[in-house]
């Protein structure tokens, strides 16, 4: 790290610990100069009135250290720092905390002018100076007077800090024993517990909790019904026309467009033969993703093949954008031996290796911390390797999992750890039988995202350009200064029962699904562009859907022939090696085959009884 | 979670399409239960009445599990102002239709849909039963119960003991949940976590058998009883099973084991579904070993459980198989069997054998050949018989 300079470019850093930085100043007796210290805290905001310092991340624009060093003292103290500041290197250093060792590079900027001006020490007047009498005489090179005064009025000393200098003030506060200034050691970067001071006349709060704050003395509650309605982005409007004439069309080819038609309408003839094919009793379960093929199809074709996705279990059209072949589909449905899930998850649970899509689970919104997580893994490796494209995650849910705690947490942490992921709530009106009315009150799933401190938009779900344009600028964002979360709330109506476990008539007309069916679709709506641009006709809707209709049922026949994977993988896969208690339970097993035949039939399954061997 | 909250009723009806190998058409022993004639069920309003847990000369309908179920709420809801009901999809029935009417009968204040949130919905409940309502909440699937594990664990079960001489406690909670496997339910819908419960101190763990049983311990969870309850039904009876059920309000005690047929030579403890299995393997024994008397003990409650009934009955025997459906690693067949062993050690013939799901998950397509089923039970009974 001594190799790194202020002029190293931060894409060419591999330890992760120098992207985020903390701004310190402090007196640095050694040159008898005020610097500022770069620090690295995860630390995302400067929160005035904390007893923390001006703190930032370094960001993908800052391109240099120094860079990033201009910038978070002109976000921190308004203050520019002009050319004739000089900005160098000190020695860094290294402590340990249990088995980690921290390291932090040390860099000194120095105003090269000579002009020095006196502080007036009443601009100091809520804090309390060891040294008073040395402070009146302070003299500080002009223009780093209001870098002082931020950095400052987080460092407030209490008298009985017996060191005289200011440096090792800084350090008694933190708690450690102070030590020789010259040895430039500064304290580990961390969140000072000694209490708030609340400066006398200041019109805004310094609580820890709040940030900039106002006082007031007029008693109002925020009401939510109050503040207006989160808008909803569109692009194209219901008779399939662009909404604003002025700007430009959307970015996309007609080649493009009509591949996100044809795989949406694919999803959509899978499962009416689907839905079908369960009520006769051929396939145990299914669920329909009618009304949501715009929300899925149009993300997804904004993702890149790296980037990850975790999903709940209404994205057939995610699967379909990302190549998830018809054949992949049947094999999960039938549980076949060549369904990657090896026969083991109820139907239209999928999952895929590459471009990655994790197999659904049936809990709902478990998925959502996870790719919290995994986003951040990205966003470590893809510091760590700095040559290769940066990933996202993206994850989608219903409204309905927005209730469980984990939707929640997952955009509190994903907030707070900065991580690249497009949370992407599907708002489809009914969580099974419940309303949203009875789900949740506010302003959608939306208002949640901007509590968190999460970039949120709401689009039309059945505006698959608006969809597709929301995730491209989500994607973008989520890149953006070292990563964030984006939450992307599309608007749907679940147009399907919420399975074939379902009769939703038991809990909602059915003059409103008609409603919903006949008003607005995201395929009659896509539909309708295309013959507007004059790139689809009648007669190629109907070829197309023939088409995919005969290539459907061709792959359900071959599929629900095909063998059952072998018995082994019932035990298999639990941990990664068949346990010994496993092992001694499938020759049980075997051994129970074995003595009553006529009581099991193994015939369906792959290898017979020699797949418990 | 509702999750892919799948199953709704087809769960709780024979599936379609059997995903795990049926039985071939020589099967003698894997043949579906026959729940028209199983004797696990009062299929006359007068073998009802024989029975010392209903009332004497109640009235009485046929009624099948969700329909009994359905029955006690609507006689709590009737008997205490201080009843209410929620959950997830519950103001429309709940998906398995217990709820059925009840929020016409009751109105939206008792009778309620929550957001989607286990946790929300356990930790509601245990606030309600503390400040003296008699919530009965309903957990959609029991594979969703474990959002609400650190409620259930950590504060309903340890409530009573926390607040020590204020007295408070959350009698009258109770956290219903249909469990068990379908036939096609795979990783999510098939779960029966009795026993992470039954590890819990200060839990009442309860799993009825019956329409009829189910009434009267579900009640008895409601009003008899101060302690928290995890009430699990299995969900593949809410259809299947079908029974004479009393009309009126009745109790069953808890943590009291019931021994639904007697016998001298082997005794099988086991609890919900499995029974009927159990019931038809001793059908079989008894007809290809003439002279074989097996007694067979319902649990009914899982924790605190009837350790006298069971180990007088092994004492009685000297051979005991436990039954049940889930995993057997550190399930409820290894507490039922230690328990034996070291109280009934002098008498056994045989060592006590368990037959359980195996240390896996229940893959779609391996159901059949991970749980217990009649050809395991029979062949285990043969083998304690002839150690």
């Amino acid at each position: 790290m001594a190799s790194s300079g202020i002029h190293t470019r931060i894409a060419d850093l591999s330890q992760v610990v120098y992207r985020e930085i903390r701004v310190v100043i402090f007196r640095y007796q050694e040159y008898g100069e005020y610097t500022v210290l770069l620090l690295k805290h995860p630390t995302t905001n400067p929160i005035h009135g904390w007893w923390t310092i001006p703190t930032d991340r370094v960001r993908e624009t800052d391109v240099t250290i120094a860079g990033a060093m201009r910038r978070i003292i002109l976000e921190n103290t308004c203050l520019e720092l002009p050319g004739d500041h000089e900005i160098r290197q000190i020695k860094p250093i290294s402590w340990r905390i249990g088995d980690v060792v921290n390291t932090q590079l040390n860099f000194v900027i120095r105003d090269t002018s000579t002009d020095m001006v006196e502080i007036d020490r009443n601009e100091f007047v809520d804090y309390q100076w060891v040294e008073e009498e040395r402070l009146d005489s302070l003299s500080i090179p002009r223009g780093t007077k209001e870098i002082i005064r931020q950095g400052f009025r987080f460092c407030r000393l209490r008298p009985s800090v017996p060191e005289s200098k200011m440096s090792l003030k800084l350090l008694a506060r933190s708690g450690l024993r102070s030590q020789p200034v010259a040895t430039t050691r500064i304290i580990p970067a961390r969140r000072w517990s000694s209490s708030i001071s609340q400066r006398p006349g200041s019109d805004s709060v310094r609580f820890p909790g709040a940030v900039n704050s106002k006082f007031t003395s007029e008693m109002t509650f925020l009401k939510a019904s109050d503040l207006p309605a989160i808008p909803t982005y569109r692009v194209m409007d219901s008779d399939g026309y662009q909404v604003d004439k002025t700007r430009s069309a959307p970015d996309v080819t007609d080649e493009e467009v009509l591949t996100w038609y044809k795989n949406m309408l694919a999803v959509s003839v899978m499962d009416v033969v689907m839905f079908e094919a369960q009520r006769q009793g051929r396939l145990s379960f299914y669920m329909v993703s009618a009304g949501e093929e715009g929300i899925t199809v149009g993300s997804a074709a904004a993702l890149t093949p790296d980037d990850v996705v975790f999903a709940q279990y209404r994205e057939a059209g995610v699967f379909q954008q990302r190549g998830f072949t018809l054949k992949n589909f049947m094999s999960q449905l039938f549980a076949n031996c060549n369904d990657t899930g090896r026969g083991r998850n109820m139907p239209v649970h999928y999952g895929q290796k590459y471009p990655r899509i994790h197999t659904i689970s049936s809990p709902l919104a478990t998925q959502i911390p996870q790719a919290a997580g995994a986003a951040y893994a990205l966003k470590l490796q893809d510091l760590q390797n700095p040559n290769r494209d940066p990933r996202i995650v993206a994850c989608y849910f219903g409204e309905g999992a927005a209730s469980e705690g984990d939707f929640h947490a997952a955009l509190n942490i994903a907030a707070t750890r900065s991580c690249p992921v497009v949370f992407i709530c599907r708002n489809n009106g009914y969580a099974i039988s419940t309303p949203t009315l009875e789900q949740y009150r506010g302003d959608g799933i939306a208002s949640r995202g901007v509590g968190y401190g999460i970039d949120t938009i709401r689009v039309d779900g059945n505006d698959v350009f608006a969809v597709n344009e929301a995730m491209k600028e989500a994607r973008r964002l989520a890149l953006s200064e070292g990563g964030r979360p984006v939450l992307i709330e599309a608007m749907s109506y679940r147009v399907s029962h919420h399975s074939t476990s379902d009769d939703s008539f038991a809990y909602r007309a059915r003059v409103e699904v008609e409603d919903w069916k006949r008003r607005d679709n995201p395929i009659i709506r896509l539909r309708k562009w295309l013959e507007n641009q004059g790139i689809w006709s009648e007669e190629q809707e109907k070829e197309t859907r023939d088409e995919m209709r005969k290539a459907v049922l061709k792959e359900f026949s071959e599929a629900e022939q095909e063998k059952k994977p072998s018995l082994r993988e019932a035990f298999s896969d639990v941990y990664e090696e068949i346990t010994e208690e496993q092992r001694e339970q499938m020759a049980e097993l075997k051994r129970i085959l074995e003595t009553y035949p006529d009581e099991y039939d193994l015939r369906p399954y792959k290898d017979g009884i020699n797949g418990l061997d | 979670m509702a999750s892919s909250r799948t199953s709704l009723r087809s769960l709780a009806q024979a599936p379609r399409r059997l995903y795990s190998g049926a039985p071939t058409p020589a099967a003698k022993l894997n043949l579906p239960i026959d729940y028209k004639t199983t004797p696990i069920l009062h299929h006359t309003s007068s073998s009802l009445s024989n029975t010392s847990d209903y009332p004497a000369g109640a009235t009485s309908k046929r009624l099948n599990l969700y329909q009994a179920i359905n029955s006690a709420l609507r006689t709590a809801l009737s008997k205490s102002d201080r009843t209410i009901v929620f959950g997830e999809d519950v103001g429309f029935g709940g998906v398995f239709r217990c709820s059925m009417d009840l929020q016409t009968e009751f109105g939206s204040d008792r009778v309620f849909n929550t957001p989607l949130t286990e946790q929300g919905i356990a930790g509601f409940a245990i606030g309600a039963a503390a400040e003296g309502m008699k919530p009965i909440a309903e957990i959609q699937f029991a594979d969703y119960v474990f959002p609400a594990f650190d409620q259930i664990v950590n504060e309903a079960a340890k409530f009573r003991y926390r607040e020590g001489a204020t007295g408070i406690n959350v009698g009258g909670l109770v956290i219903r949940m249909p469990c068990g496997a379908v036939g096609h339910g795979a990783l999510y819908h098939s779960q029966s976590p009795e026993s992470l419960f039954a590890h819990i101190p200060g839990l009442r763990v309860v799993m009825p058998r019956s329409p009829a049983q189910a009434k009267g311990l579900l009640l008895s969870s409601i009003f008899e009883h101060n302690d928290p309850v995890v009430f699990m039904e299995p969900k593949i009876l809410y259809r299947a099973a079908v029974e004479y059920v009393p009309n009126e309000y009745y109790t069953i005690p808890l943590s009291k084991a019931e021994i639904i047929k007697p016998g001298n030579d082997l005794t099988i403890i086991s609890y919900g579904q499995p029974l009927y299995m159990c019931s038809s393997a001793i059908s079989a024994i008894e007809k290809t070993m003439p002279g074989v008397n097996v007694e067979l003990i319902d649990l009914r409650t899982i924790y605190p459980w009837d350790r006298q009934t069971v180990i007088n009955s092994v004492k009685k025997t000297g051979r005991a198989i436990v039954v049940h459906e889930s995993m057997i690693n550190y399930g409820v067949g290894a507490e039922v069997a230690s328990t034996i062993q070291e109280s009934a050690f002098l008498r056994l013939e045989a060592p006590v054998k368990r037959v359980a799901g195996w240390s896996t998950h229940t893959g779609l397509s391996y159901e059949k050949f991970i749980l217990p089923d009649i050809a395991r039970i029979y062949d285990a009974i043969k083998q304690t018989l002839e150690y």
